[in-house]
């Protein structure tokens, strides 16, 4: 037993005299790591590249909105250096980037996965903060990852340009001065939604909503429940369902039986492609409630869902921030060298994405510093046109982007596996738009 | 006395240097992770941290053998606790620590005096119920409290009664959690959870060696036997029940601590699963082993799913191009999303062929290292020494 002690205490020794070995021999890269002090976090200095930080979900339910987005950013940032046609660079006003990366600084990038969890996004934008030395951090594809990983970049003093987030909190209640969102939100879709649907389908509806149990779903629920109540609609049942919970048979029963005529799914991802496949498949499009036709409504769509829910979205109605079918010059170049690098057209989390990269690019070269405070001071309140949505606004007390929103429709004939929606109506800027503080938040300082 | 000498071949002179080597291999983390890319504040406090919340369900599953599947329930409610205090009383670490032990206690006691009524798999699953009920009670009833899927997060707005009758109306930014004035964030956060981990883990050593420890252990292997003898073993298993709990309290308070915000996710039953995975990678019922394996997951969450196929071409760039670009697809596989393949693999490998874990693999690398030296002389009956 003594001999047994004796070489384990031995080869412990051995083990630590090594470990503290190597760390005489690194030590000094640790020191000198961060010597040249900056003004701000993060600043490249003399650098010959600049690195921005991909942060989207590359596994879980929003995967497939991830993988998009993370190619429409690898685009922007070929865009940026002056690779490939040049896409929206060449449609974007007004325009700073010189097609030579960000104030002559090569674009560089790294990715991250967020897991669509608030810890694990947050983890993976520290990582890109800290170990990286990001400049900028943009990606996501829900709102509570969204609302975390800005709170995070606020405290960090890092821009977060926010990827795919609908609900109204991220430029509302919890709404931060290093936070951008380009994407279009819960009070939009409603107030974009409302006068298409009365138009279609009458003043005197009844309608069941189903709505997904967290932040974003309640959100809204909110705002559909508002505009609808508005126009004479009667709000029979909401009934919240769990999130992924895969079988919604036993939410959709009850609804044929409740004496409504409306369903709005308030679904996103694979849980919208389940629960609107199964309405259907349960026959409530064939039926007559009332006198009149059962209809299904979905808040928000997108194209990527359609594409799971497949025939089942013909004739629904839902809202779109932007669609590739668009004709505007800024789509067209856009849908161009997206479809050229990858064979499909994007999708709008592609887009939205893309738009961002290119937004912060063009306002560093613009104010020519990476200082935030700068930035966000040149993006606030700044106005451009030309990225696919027509005249845009980032108002300055919110955040937020204002530009149309498009009702869209479930195509009866597609004529290709792409062409699943129909753009119903642009809605104008002027009819979505609601006063800055009916969402009471706060931005918090330029300077952390 | 001669079982417990016999089991546990350890003496405090041992003991003590096992600590010294600890403390300075956790206190040195930042020197030598650097070449693996792992040298940065936020990856180093999560090591230290799942080091913790492995550590402390270790002692549950280590020496009882009780399998909890709903560890991660304590993890959340540990954090929730914490950024309330942020909230309500004050940014100071210390206080915001001791009530979330504290509210993870009583928790670990009331979940615990439910459950170990069972054992075995309805232990596991009763455990599971209760922790998959606080993670979809903290996503949509339990809202105002825990503030749902957003996760709770400070505000400028927050009370934090004691800090402004101290301080008077703080600044405008937002602040951060500190210990009486020092700021925890970046390094000093780091250092803050390394003292804490060496703390757990002495703690841990402690319950090891302790006769207290040996009864756990007596339970794993024979519960009847032990009722025989006249222990009454419920209230044992409550205790370590509640202690694995209050390291999982810790270990999701100092979350709070690096990251000031309390979201549901924690408390899902992948996180549940995640410490257990790590339990078993690094060796269930040896000291350092969870640790092991929860440094090893952590790294391949945050290291691997970020290495993107630009990156792996420089690595192979120095390859003729066909090479290259067949090695950069293939291992393109393991990396990025990848990450949870190359993950499952390992785990497969480990639970194949060594069993009792990373640990087990260490011990043999040692025993056939000594074998080699000493060709002539025997070493023991060969048994695995689980408490290195």
């Amino acid at each position: 037993m003594s001999s047994f002690n004796r070489s384990t205490t031995r080869r412990r020794v051995l083990k630590g005299g090594a470990v503290l070995a190597g760390g005489a021999v690194l030590a000094p890269t640790v020191f000198t790591r961060g010597a040249w002090a900056e003004a701000f976090r993060n600043n490249p200095g003399d650098a010959g590249s600049v690195t921005l930080g991909f942060n989207v979900p590359q596994t879980g339910p929003y995967a497939d909105e991830g993988a998009d987005e993370l190619r429409a950013y690898q685009l922007a940032v070929k865009h940026i250096n002056g690779e490939g046609d040049g896409g929206m660079l060449n449609t974007m006003q007004p325009l700073a980037l010189k097609g030579n990366g960000i104030l002559g600084k090569k674009v560089e990038y790294v990715t991250g996965d967020t897991q669509t969890k608030s810890d694990a996004a947050r983890a993976s934008a520290k990582r890109m903060i800290e170990r990286d030395g990001v400049v900028m951090v943009t990606g996501g594809s829900s709102s509570g990852v969204a609302v975390a990983v800005q709170s995070l970049c606020q405290d960090m003093g890092v821009i977060f340009m926010a990827g795919l987030t609908h609900a109204n909190d991220t430029t509302g209640k919890d709404r931060r001065r290093y936070g951008f969102r380009h994407f279009f939100n819960a009070h939009m879709s409603a107030a974009a939604l409302g006068p298409v649907l009365e138009a279609q389908m009458g003043k005197e509806r009844r309608s069941y909503m189903l709505t997904a149990d967290y932040n974003w779903g309640w959100s809204v629920e909110g705002s559909m429940t508002q505009v609808t109540e508005n126009m004479g609609w009667e709000t029979v049942s909401q009934v919240r369902t769990p999130l992924g919970a895969g079988d919604f048979s036993q939410y959709i029963t009850p609804v044929l039986d409740s004496g409504a005529d409306v369903l709005v799914l308030i679904h996103y991802g694979k849980d919208m492609v389940d629960s609107l496949t199964q309405a259907v498949q349960f026959g409530l499009r064939d039926k007559q409630v009332n006198g009149r036709n059962f209809e299904v409504v979905v808040p928000l769509y997108s194209r990527l869902m359609a594409q799971g829910a497949g025939k089942n979205v013909a004739g629904i109605y839902g809202s779109t921030n932007w669609h590739w079918s668009l004709q505007d010059a800024g789509t067209q170049a856009f849908v161009k060298s997206f479809g050229q690098e990858y064979g499909f057209p994007p999708s709008q989390a592609a887009h939205t994405c893309y738009v961002q990269a290119l937004l912060y690019a063009n306002a560093v070269e613009s104010v020519g510093t990476f200082y935030p405070v700068e930035v966000i001071k040149f993006l606030e309140g700044f106005e451009f046109d030309g990225m696919g949505n027509g005249p845009t606004l980032y108002r300055a007390e919110d955040h937020q982007c204002f530009k149309p929103v498009l009702v869209v429709k479930g195509n009866e004939n597609p004529s290709s596996q792409f062409d699943l929606l129909e753009v119903v109506q642009e809605v104008p800027t002027e009819q979505i738009t609601y006063p800055h503080d009916l969402y009471a938040g706060d931005l918090g300082p330029y300077d952390v | 006395m001669a079982s417990i000498t016999e089991f546990n071949p350890s003496t405090p002179k041992r003991d003590a240097m096992i600590m010294t080597i600890f403390a300075v291999a956790v206190l040195t983390a930042p020197i030598w992770l650097t070449p693996i890319g792992a040298n940065y504040p936020d990856l180093l406090q999560r090591f230290a941290i799942f080091g913790i919340f492995a550590i402390g369900f270790n002692i549950l599953f280590g020496l009882t053998g009780y399998l909890s599947f709903g560890h991660a329930a304590f993890l959340g409610i540990g954090s929730y606790a914490a950024v309330w205090m942020f909230k309500l009383l004050t940014m100071n670490v210390l206080v915001a620590l001791s009530f979330g032990i504290l509210v993870t206690a009583v928790f670990a006691l009331v979940i615990g005096f439910v459950c170990l009524r069972r054992s075995g798999i309805y232990f596991s699953i009763l455990t599971l119920a209760f922790a998959q009920m606080s993670y979809n009670m903290a996503y949509s009833v339990l809202t105002p409290i825990t503030n749902g899927e957003t996760a709770l997060i400070l505000e400028t707005a927050d009370p934090r009664i004691i800090d402004r009758a101290i301080l008077g109306d703080a600044k405008e930014a937002l602040p951060s959690p500190s210990l009486f004035g020092l700021e925890l964030t970046g390094y000093p956060a780091f250092y803050f959870c390394a003292v804490m981990l060496i703390l757990a883990f002495w703690v841990s050593l402690k319950i090891f060696r302790s006769p207290f420890g040996l009864k756990l252990l007596a339970m794993k292997s024979n519960q009847n036997r032990m009722l025989y003898t006249g222990y009454n073993t419920k209230p044992y298993l409550l205790v370590a029940f509640v202690i694995s709990g209050m390291y999982a309290g810790l270990a999701g308070s100092l979350m709070a601590v690096t990251d000031p915000l309390a979201g549901a996710e924690r408390m899902q039953w992948t996180a549940s699963g995640e410490v257990v995975l790590m339990t078993i990678l690094g060796g269930a019922g040896t000291l350092i082993g969870p640790l092991l394996g929860a440094g090893i997951i952590k790294y391949f969450e945050n290291i691997f799913s970020a290495v993107n196929r630009t990156q792996l071409g420089e690595v192979f760039g120095f390859l003729p191009e066909p090479v290259a670009d067949a090695l950069v697809s293939i291992s393109s596989l393991f990396v990025g999303e990848g990450w949870h393949l190359t993950l499952g693999i390992l785990f497969m490998l480990v639970v194949i062929f060594l069993p009792g874990g990373l640990m087990e693999g260490f011990s043999r690398l040692a025993q056939w290292w000594r074998r080699r030296r000493e060709t002539s002389a025997t070493v023991g009956d060969g048994a695995v020494q689980p408490s290195e």
